[in-house]
């Protein structure tokens, strides 16, 4: 069985039928009954085998917080770090190591706060890490803070008079950083789950996948208009690379160009055809991604874009790293007695 | 003894050691004055130790006093283990040079003064009321005052170079003097030259020609009636090179990396004064060397823990306050249970400190600074070339006992340089290790399954599996594991006893290296003086001066200082006193009197410099005769 993904293309194939069962562990999981996690879980076990590469080739590495359990449930080789410092780590296993294939698992609070730093540098370098982000807005291992990506005025144990804090955008904030691959999906959307999985799986380099996940214990909720089936369809934007962007439950709202020179929501009916914006996800520019992913609106979804943002070519970190190394080893490997020795001698006899 | 050029006839007179100090303006090029002096020095045959002695500015304003940076440098006949208490000779090229450095002049010493810069507004700018060159005050030293710029830009005026570029080359001349004075050729510095300036061929001749006519005035001048002469010093025989402490420990890991077969990922975060090993380590790609320059610190350490996870020789160079950054990810690394080196160059702390000065004040954060049990190996070089073979037993218990463990070296062995016998590759130690490769546990029911917590029953180190090999997948974490199969376990019972052989792996780990050494020649010593890292050489000099004045003193050197040896406290307990010098408040002597209850006798300084040899008999004098 051969796999078409160009970013594993150094990753040992598996010459065995895999299913969503080899990738389970006998760890009992651990998440509260309910949580969005067990649907990612499932989703992302689900699609492992097609992946069609060696379980053994396979390394999930997580930070800290509840999403960070992840890899204790994979049976794939896995490392539940510390607090934020997962792409760090996952960055020297990958850099190491081009014959494996892998995945950092994280959330908002362990990505976005105490880790921010990893993860920006982990994008701009574009090292080859597929970083699935559980978004729930809330700290849930902790019992219930907000997060930075919590709404402003949210109440929570720390904030009972709402918080203050304007909250990050993690598409934006990704973009910002210039990733060369950028999603956004939703925990309960198994179908879109994996496809966007598929699609950063395929990609070279770092790829983001921003989930919404619902913490029912210290967030219910957060995403119920977006997966209400009465709600979903009309706030949820579908970003498909080469399509018109119109959505809506009726398909009455589009994206066009604003006057401005950034994108709008407007009415089908109250443009051209023509004007309406075909999605690039290939655009080298990061400006229209980033102008799609402004176009939600933080407190009541409205108009929430998912899909694949922005996915284009650049060299990953790990072999750039590996071409400097083929080209120093080219001229010969080092001789440890000549370094050693050095041109500036003298002899005692 | 007599020589003869020209018409010139001088004395040579013969000494068995001198310490010089060049002092000057950042800009001046002090740095590479003293290193071209000492290579030339060291070629010759003579032992030696240097202390480069900068401020931490880049260049601070011209002629101010933190803008001086000096060099000095001790050579002789003999072992020479320190880089002098004061200077015989020391070059000032301008008045702020001068009233820092005059103390480190001893009395009646030899003061080359370049006397072009002592205008009245320079010698303003550093407080002096009057020209010190005039008034009297330097009656106690043997001044030389030589117009050095203005010589220099005569010397060259027939080069078409700017006057700017022809004072800039002052320091050459003055270099010419030095090898002149002590009867150096100047012939390496000529090659030295070429390969700098080989692509600009006007400064090169003037380089060159400043660097003759330094030579030439030494030896027209009625200022210096004679030269001087040191011979060579007796070493085993070999071949030698000059190195300094960052470039040892560089070469100690690519070493230590060829040896064990496992290519270096160094991940790192620029800090003064361990950035030149990063700047070494990304030269040598050839060697499969990865260099990551990390986002922050604690990037470069989780970089190199994820490349030891890999499979790789992790290793991650950094000083005082980066360690602070790094603590967490190091818990993490002992409870992972994975190889990986911490480089520590220690500088004055705390906070930023003194980031170009000396201290030894890691010790205790090295030690204990963590959350949990977290015990960590300590190795510590006792001098620059030392950290060659310091750095290879650093990786052997890092990947033996998959431990990460603590290199303590210092700005002091960093940056200062002395003679390094080039050893035989060949006879470097083997340092290769087995990755799991398979099942190593049977279940009750014969079943062959791999525990990736299940212990080398000799050193109690897990296996290290690294990702890739079939029927080995396992999860490790932060989290307190089962014993063997390595599985959550928030067992109470599991806990105490994993806490308990993390630590006597890292216990264990002291039948594995030499005993403590007592150098006692007389056998009749009943004061011991115990020390670590780069106060061997103060110390044992010291304790030799000390020998020859008629004492008893005995000195032992801990390269380990976790686990200790095993015999460190049977040895401390022979001696009535026990002295510990370190550049701290007290931390050995903290950990000698906490595991071995003896009434250690602390003798500390924290001066950002190395201590004076001087300084350290007096003190071991005192309790020697107080017995």
């Amino acid at each position: 069985m051969s796999n078409t993904f160009a970013s594993l293309d150094l990753v040992p194939k598996s010459d065995e039928k895999q299913s969503a069962k080899d990738y389970k562990t006998d760890q009992e999981v651990r998440w509260c009954p309910g949580c969005g996690d067990y649907a990612i879980l499932a989703a992302v076990q689900g699609f492992m085998p097609e992946l069609g590469v060696k379980k053994e080739n396979i390394v999930f590495v997580s930070g800290i917080g509840c999403s960070s359990r992840f890899p204790y449930y994979m049976n794939t080789y896995g490392v539940h770090s510390i607090h934020g410092r997962a792409p760090a780590i996952a960055t020297g296993l990958s850099v190491s190591r081009p014959d494996l294939s892998v995945w950092v698992v994280t959330g908002d609070g362990d990505a976005l706060s105490i880790g921010g730093n990893h993860l920006i540098h982990a994008l701009r370098r574009n090292v080859n890490l597929k970083i699935l982000m559980f978004n729930n807005r809330i700290y849930g291992l902790t019992k219930g803070q907000y997060s930075p990506t919590s709404e402003m005025g949210k109440i929570t144990k720390t904030t009972p008079l709402g918080s203050l804090d304007y909250p990050f955008n993690p598409v934006s904030v990704a973009l910002g950083a210039e990733a060369t691959f950028v999603a956004r999906s939703v925990d309960s959307d198994r179908q879109h789950l994996q496809s966007v999985l598929r699609a950063a799986a395929e990609h070279e380099g770092t790829a983001l996948i921003e989930i919404y996940q619902n913490c029912n214990i210290f967030n219910d909720g957060a995403w119920d208009p977006m997966k209400d089936a009465d709600t979903r369809d009309d706030v949820t934007m579908r970003l498909v690379h080469g399509e018109k962007i119109v959505f809506g439950a009726n398909s009455d709202r589009c994206v066009v160009r604003d006057h401005n020179g950034t994108l709008r929501v407007a009415s089908v009916n109250d443009v051209a055809a023509e004007d309406i914006v075909t999605h690039d996800a290939h655009a080298e520019d990061p400006a229209f991604a980033f102008a799609l992913s402004r176009l939600s609106h933080p407190e009541t979804l409205q108009d929430t874009p998912i899909g694949i943002f922005r996915d284009i070519k650049r060299p990953s970190y790990d072999r750039l790293v590996r071409n400097q190394i083929e080209t120093a080893t080219a001229k010969g490997a080092g001789d440890l007695q000549t370094l050693l020795t050095g041109k500036d001698t003298w002899q005692v006899s | 003894m007599q020589r003869t050029r020209g018409h010139v006839t001088k004395e040579i007179v013969e000494l068995d050691q001198v310490s010089i100090r060049f002092a000057g303006d950042s800009g001046d090029g002090m740095q590479l004055t003293g290193d071209q002096f000492t290579s030339t020095t060291a070629a010759f045959g003579n032992d030696l130790t240097t202390l480069p002695d900068f401020p931490a500015e880049i260049r601070a304003p011209a002629g101010t006093m933190p803008g001086v940076s000096a060099f000095q440098l001790h050579f002789g006949d003999h072992d020479i283990m320190t880089p002098g208490d004061q200077a015989h000779v020391l070059v000032a090229m301008n008045p702020a040079a001068l009233k820092s450095n005059l103390k480190e002049l001893r009395p009646g010493g030899d003061l080359i003064v370049n006397t072009d810069e002592f205008s009245e507004r320079a010698m303003t700018k550093v407080g002096y009321a009057s020209n010190p060159l005039e008034d009297g005050s330097l009656d106690g030293y043997n001044v030389h005052p030589i117009a050095l710029t203005s010589m220099t830009v005569e010397a060259l005026k027939d080069f078409d170079i700017t006057k700017k570029d022809a004072e800039r080359s002052k320091n050459m001349f003055a270099l010419g003097v030095l090898l002149w004075m002590f009867t150096r050729p100047i012939e390496p510095t000529i090659a030295f030259l070429n390969a700098k300036f080989g692509k600009k061929p006007e400064i090169l001749a003037a380089n060159i020609a400043a660097l003759q006519a330094g030579w030439s005035f030494g030896e027209t001048t009625e200022s210096f009636p004679n030269q001087f002469a040191v011979k060579p010093a007796p070493m085993a025989a070999g071949t030698y090179r000059n190195i300094s402490g960052n470039l040892a420990l560089s070469y100690g890991l690519i070493a230590a990396s060829v040896r064990a077969d496992l290519p270096i990922f160094l991940g790192s975060y620029p800090i003064t004064p361990a950035s030149d090993i990063l700047h070494e380590l990304s030269k040598h790609k050839n060697f499969g060397v990865r260099t990551f320059q990390a986002e922050d610190e604690i990037a470069g350490i989780g970089a190199a823990l994820g490349a030891s996870y890999a499979g790789m020789l992790g290793v991650t160079t950094t000083s005082g306050p980066g360690v602070a950054l790094k603590s967490e990810a190091i818990g993490l690394a002992v409870a992972l249970e994975l190889p990986l080196v911490i480089v520590d160059v220690q500088r004055g702390g705390p906070s930023t400190g003194l980031p170009t000065k000396t201290e030894q004040a890691d010790l205790l954060q090295a030690m204990y600074g963590r959350n949990g049990e977290a015990p960590v190996p300590i190795v510590a070089p006792q001098s620059p070339a030392d950290c060659f073979d310091a750095a290879i037993e650093a990786v052997r218990i890092a990947t033996v006992y998959r431990t990460p463990v603590f290199l303590l070296s210092d700005g002091y062995l960093a940056n200062g340089s002395e003679p390094w016998h080039v050893p035989d590759v060949s006879a470097l130690p083997d340092l290769h290790v087995k990755f799991a490769d398979g099942p190593n546990h049977t279940m009750p029911d014969g079943t062959e399954v791999f525990w990736p917590f299940k212990r080398d029953p000799e050193t109690l180190a897990r296996p290290w599996a690294i990702p890739g090999v079939a029927g080995l997948e396992h999860r490790i974490g932060g989290i307190e594991k089962q014993d063997g199969t390595g599985n959550i376990s928030y067992d109470p019972a599991n806990h105490d006893f994993m806490v308990r052989i993390r630590q006597a792996k890292i216990d264990g780990i002291a039948k594995t290296i030499e005993p403590l050494k007592v150098e006692d020649p007389s056998g009749k010593a009943k004061v011991l003086v115990i020390g670590w890292g780069s106060t061997y050489g103060p110390v044992e000099s010291a304790c030799r001066r000390l020998r020859l004045e008629g004492f008893d003193v005995a000195h032992a050197h801990l390269r380990h200082l976790n686990p200790f040896p095993a015999n460190t406290g049977e040895e401390l307990k022979k001696y009535e006193k026990v002295i510990v010098p370190e550049m701290n408040l007290g931390q050995l002597s903290m950990m000698l009197r906490a595991k071995y209850l003896v009434d250690a006798i602390g003798y500390n300084q924290v001066r950002g410099l190395p201590f004076k040899t001087q300084e350290l008999m007096d003190a071991i004098k005192d309790v020697v005769e107080g017995v």
